[in-house]
Formats: C-alpha cells, sequence, structure tokens
C-alpha cells in the first residue's frame, strides 16, 4: 500500500515543493514519515474541518475547547518529552496567559486591544518560562527539583490568585475576583477597526485547528532540524551533549521558553472561549492533566500529544464530574505501569513491524549486550 | 603562538604556566596545584599535569587514585577545589565545558554513553553538524560511520550495537569534533582482546594521522605499552611517577601500590 517507506531525512528524492516540505518536517524524532501517514493526516483534517457542519455549532464550540487544550499538551511534549525537563507547571503560563488575556482585553475591549491582550499574554507567558527557566537551568537544577519547583509554583500561583477578591485588586476596570476569577472577558477578536475580525463558536473552531495543524507541523519541523537533534541529545544525555561543545542550559531554557510560550497560546485561547479565567487553572487537578495527556499519547511524539489531549478531554468532559477525574486517573496508572512509552508510538512500532520494515527492528548481526555501570 | 608579544596584544593574556614554561611551547595542557575535594576526601591532591601537543600520555593507577576525578576536572564536569588549569597558555579553570570542547579538548566518559535512541547515523550527525552542511555533512558523516566499523548499521538504534561498537561509535564522535586533545576514560573496559585491539589501533591511527593528543585512562599495561610511550600513574590523588611505560611497568613501587601491600 505505503511506496515511500524510507523513514528518516535524506530519503526523499529531489523534486517539487512538497518533496521539500517533507524533508523538512519528516525525521527521526517525529511518527508519521510516509505516504500513509500524510493520507490519514489530511483525512483527519477534513473530517475535524467538517466536523461542525455535521454537529452544529454548539458541539463545534465545545470540541474547541480540546482543541485548545492540545497546546497545552504540545508544550509539555516539547519540553519533557523532547528536551527532557519534566515540569508540572505548564499550566502557570497558561494562567498567567490567560489572566493577561483577560486583564488587557478588558480594559482595552475593541479588537485592536484584544489583539494586542492576545500577543501580551503569550509573550508574557514566555516571559515567565524564561525568567523562571533562566534561574533554574543556570542555578544548577536538575531533574526531580524541576518538577517541584514547576509544581511548587503553580500551587503559590493558586494560592496568590485566590486571595484577590476585593477592590485593591483591580488593574484598571478589571477586577481579578479572587477564587471566583475573572469573567467578562471578551471573546477573541484580531485585527483593526474595520478591518478586524472576532472569533465566535464556528469561526473560533476553525481559527483554533487552522493553529493547531500549523503548530504541529512547525513543531514537527524543529524538532527535526539539526536543533531539534540537539533537544534529544540533551534529553538522553547532558554531559555528553556538552561534549560536543553543546551549551545544554541555553538549549533547555530556549526549549522551555518555547514551552512557556505554547502553553500562553493555550491559555489564551482558553480565557477568550469561555469569556472566563480563575484560580481553578493553577489547581493541581489541572495541572496534572497535561502530565496525564502527554503520558498516554507518547511524550517523545508531537502527535501522541495532541491525539491524547484532544481524545481524554472529549472523554472526561463526556463523562464529567469525579468519575471523570478517576477514569483519568486509572488511565496514568495504566499507561505508567502497561505502556509507559504511550499509545501513539506502540502503534507506530505495530504498524511498523506488520509492514516488514526491516532496519528499524532487525539490525544485522544485532546482539544486544547488557552494559553494567 | 611564542612569536606574539602578550605585553603589547590586547588578546593574548599570558599566564603564569605559559611563563613558567618558557621555551616549551608546545604545551597543550597544563594544570597547576589542582585539587578536588568531596566533603572531607581528597579526590586530586595539588596535581601538576601536563599534556604536549600530539603526545598520547596514559593515566594509569589504582581504583580511587583520581584518575577519573583528574579528567573530568580538565574538561570541566567538576570545579576545582583549588588550582588552575591551563589550555594552549590560556586558563580554562572557570570555563564552562562546551566552551572547554570548542575550544578543542573532549572527552569520552567510563559509561559508554552513545545516545541509544538515536540511530548510529543520528549519533554521528551531532557533532559533525555544528561545523559541516549538506554534501560536506554527509561525506563526514559516512567516514565517521565508516571509521568506526560500522557501515550497514547506519539506521540502526545505538543501543542494539555491542559495547564494543558502541566505545567505537563513541570514539569517533568524540574525534569528528577534530579536537587537539582527547580524554578517554578506560575506552577499553569491559572489551575481548580483538575489540581491544581495534581501539589501540584506532587510538595509535587518530594521534598519529589526525595528530590528536589523548590522555587514556587504562589499568592494564600491557594494553598502555601497546598503545603509549609515556604513562603517568597517580596515586592517592597525586602524580606518584611519570615516566616511559617499561620503565613504570618495571618500577617496584607501581607494582607496589597496584597490589596495595604498602599498608
Amino acid at each position: 500500500m505505503v511506496a515511500n517507506t524510507t523513514d528518516g531525512a535524506g530519503s526523499a528524492d529531489a523534486g517539487g515543493p512538497m518533496d521539500a516540505l517533507r524533508r523538512r518536517i519528516e525525521g527521526p524524532n517525529t511518527v508519521g514519515n510516509s505516504r500513509g501517514f500524510w493520507i490519514g493526516f489530511t483525512v483527519a483534517v477534513a473530517s475535524l474541518v467538517a466536523y461542525p457542519l455535521a454537529v452544529g455549532s454548539y458541539q463545534a464550540s465545545r470540541f474547541s475547547l480540546f482543541l485548545v487544550y492540545a497546546f497545552l499538551g504540545l508544550s509539555l511534549s516539547v519540553v519533557w518529552g523532547y528536551a527532557g525537563v519534566l515540569s508540572f507547571g505548564q499550566v502557570v503560563f497558561f494562567g498567567i496567559a490567560g489572566y493577561t488575556f483577560g486583564i488587557v482585553s478588558v480594559n482595552f475591549a475593541t479588537p485592536l486591544g484584544i489583539t494586542a491582550a492576545f500577543l501580551l499574554g503569550v509573550m508574557g507567558s514566555a516571559l515567565v518560562a524564561a525568567v523562571l527557566g533562566y534561574f533554574m537551568f543556570y542555578g544548577g537544577v536538575r531533574d526531580v527539583y524541576v518538577t517541584i519547583i514547576t509544581l511548587v509554583s503553580t500551587l503559590v500561583l493558586h494560592t496568590f490568585m485566590a486571595q484577590t477578591a476585593g477592590d485593591e485588586w483591580t488593574i484598571g476596570t478589571a477586577a481579578l475576583g479572587g477564587f471566583n476569577g475573572m469573567p467578562t472577558i471578551p471573546t477573541l477578536a484580531l485585527g483593526v477597526g474595520g478591518a478586524a475580525f472576532t472569533f465566535d463558536s464556528v469561526t473560533f473552531y476553525y481559527f483554533v485547528l487552522a493553529l493547531l495543524i500549523a503548530t504541529y507541523l512547525g513543531l514537527r519541523a524543529v524538532v527535526n532540524s539539526d536543533y531539534g537533534r540537539v533537544m534529544v541529545a540533551v534529553r538522553e544525555d547532558e554531559d555528553r551533549t556538552r561534549m560536543f561543545g553543546y551549551d545544554v542550559k541555553r538549549t533547555k531554557l530556549a526549549v522551555f521558553t518555547l514551552g512557556g510560550a505554547l502553553a500562553g497560546l493555550s491559555g489564551v485561547l482558553y480565557a477568550s472561549w469561555g469569556n472566563y479565567v480563575s484560580p481553578q487553572v493553577f489547581e493541581l487537578a489541572f495541572a496534572s492533566l497535561p502530565v496525564i495527556w502527554v503520558s498516554v499519547g507518547g511524550r517523545k511524539t508531537l502527535l501522541g500529544a495532541v491525539v491524547a489531549t484532544v481524545g481524554i478531554e472529549f472523554v472526561r468532559n463526556s463523562l464529567g464530574g469525579e468519575w471523570a477525574f478517576i477514569a483519568v486517573g486509572s488511565l496514568l496508572l495504566v499507561f505508567v505501569l502497561g505502556l509507559p512509552g504511550g499509545i501513539v508510538p506502540w502503534i507506530h512500532r505495530a504498524y511498523v513491524d506488520a509492514r516488514g520494515d526491516a532496519t528499524a527492528s532487525n539490525p544485522p548481526e544485532a546482539e544486544t549486550v547488557e552494559v553494567s555501570d | 603562538m611564542s612569536t606574539i608579544d602578550p605585553t603589547g596584544h590586547p588578546n593574548v593574556h599570558q599566564t603564569a604556566a605559559e611563563l613558567a614554561t618558557g621555551d616549551k611551547t608546545d604545551t597543550l595542557l597544563q594544570t597547576d596545584g589542582l585539587r578536588k575535594d568531596f566533603g572531607g576526601f581528597t579526590a586530586t591532591d595539588e596535581v601538576d599535569f601536563s599534556v604536549d601537543a600530539g603526545e598520547l600520555r596514559c593515566l594509569i593507577g589504582p581504583n580511587g587514585a583520581g584518575k577519573s576525578t583528574l579528567l573530568k576536572l580538565v574538561i570541566g564536569t567538576y570545579a576545582p577545589s583549588a588550582g588552575s588549569i591551563y589550555y594552549n597558555g590560556r586558563d580554562i579553570t572557570d570555563l564552562a565545558p562546551h566552551r572547554r570542547v570548542r575550544r578543542g579538548i573532549s572527552m569520552k566518559f567510563q559509561v559508554p554513553s552513545v545516545y541509544g535512541e538515536l540511530t548510529v547515523r543520528e549519533n554521528a550527525r551531532l557533532p559533525i553538524q555544528r561545523f559541516a552542511d549538506g554534501e560536506e555533512r554527509r561525506r563526514r558523516v559516512d567516514d565517521a560511520i565508516a571509521a568506526a566499523g560500522l557501515t550497514g548499521y547506519e539506521d540502526v538504534a545505538a543501543s542494539v550495537l555491542s559495547h564494543g561498537q558502541q566505545q567505537q561509535l563513541e570514539i569517533g564522535m568524540a574525534a569528528a569534533l577534530e579536537p587537539d586533545l582527547l580524554l578517554l576514560d578506560e575506552p577499553v573496559a569491559g572489551l575481548d582482546v580483538a575489540e581491544r585491539e581495534a581501539i589501540a589501533e584506532r587510538i595509535v591511527r587518530l594521534n598519529e594521522e589526525e595528530d590528536i593528543a589523548f590522555v587514556v585512562i587504562e589499568h592494564d599495561t600491557d594494553f598502555v605499552a601497546s598503545i603509549a610511550d609515556e604513562v603517568t600513574v597517580l596515586h592517592n590523588g597525586d602524580v606518584f611517577r611519570e615516566g616511559p611505560v617499561e620503565e613504570i611497568k618495571a618500577d617496584p613501587d607501581v607494582q607496589r601500590i597496584y597490589l596495595g601491600d604498602e599498608q
């Protein structure tokens, strides 16, 4: 069925712009480098485009929240799956961006103001990630301590934002609202004056879908580039990577900042989707969701992060209530214990094996050696 | 380098070590009173150690003598408690490890640590992509893989290679940086005779043809004799003996510390 089967860069023949594009976004750091994958990808995108037509604007609007969360899932996949930094605090950047968007857009509720709020939210969360990352990585914080610091940052923000009720916590005309959060955040609008466009229900869905596809493909190009190879090398062995002259701290900081921007993008879209943000975004239960999405989907694949985020949130939202959290918690246990690589790499491997791809699984005279330390 | 007048050149900061070595301008690496304490334990104690350009020097000594610590101080994985490190006459004591690498030193750690999840080709690309692109990169990657004897294994995950193949790949990756000084921590530990001979040949070839200076930690004096002329013996964190390999092998004091009957 699939004719062009070579995984990895440098395989495509010289050809048109499509071949050049494929060379850029395909490589060993992503699953899905075959013609078959791209056919499936096109079918999936077409289905998502047709979805609002089939289910109507209410369901489409509901579904767009899951697409919004996919950016949050991608942010953790990049930071943890590719650079090896397990952050429990991607919701910090998500929440800061949501609040920033809320504060600015409530004060300047014109399309231009909302556009500025959108950009400031993303840039603000990237900046916070850069500052936090700088102190962690240049301060020599590694491994589980990064996880602890990011988790504590989440809880600190939760406690702080929950006590912002009252008039003294009003910025311009925007009241932070303490535990009740900020209602009446404007719907997303981009542009200036007459050239502005407001994204409401179905148009918001299409905007988020287009942004997600672009982000996914863009990140595929990043992780399959030379820089992506350095990211993966940092994940695998920091000391060794230094021995090739790479600045490991700077790499981790750059990836962490990118992760902050992606989580921030998710947060901005979230706040404008529900016209609301509250300290719940910093709660432990919400903070653990990205870790679950990415673990289930497969943290070392961008596709896994997107598929699992959307899938799990769809199920969780459909179940509702406490049961949803129990189901998601169980899912995490099952995957951590039974399928630690995640579901997408597992399917990918099964697909490769079924296709009889000799190079990936059967090296010439392969001998596995137990190497003792 | 020796023709530059250090006082008249804004970028040249001549060091005490360089002045002290006088006309011996081919000194590549010099440590000056290098000490590393771990809590109350002194791993290296005021070590003065030097390597000349193009030299192949082995570092031997019983377990706990401070060999690995010394190399990790040189590359910057550890910060010294006291003392200085000079490379090409410049003080590199406070330089980050990756900056030392960019100046021409690299190190292969004791534990084989190729990137197991990456293919052999991806492994080889990593050092080479820093300074080569396109066709040039492809050629260098192929050369590095061929030199490691791994042609045909390009798309195999490095984790499934044998221990010896991993060591070969790792040395190839370090050599691909075209360093002036390569530090190898027990490159043949756990290898069979044929694999040891292949690694020995490789080291000697890189030393002679590419003019890379080596410091190789190794216990086996036969292996040491097969590659090196000069040997430094480390004992209790300090230089115990230095000299030609045959002389060191015959030294009764060296035999005594290896047998451990001095207490």
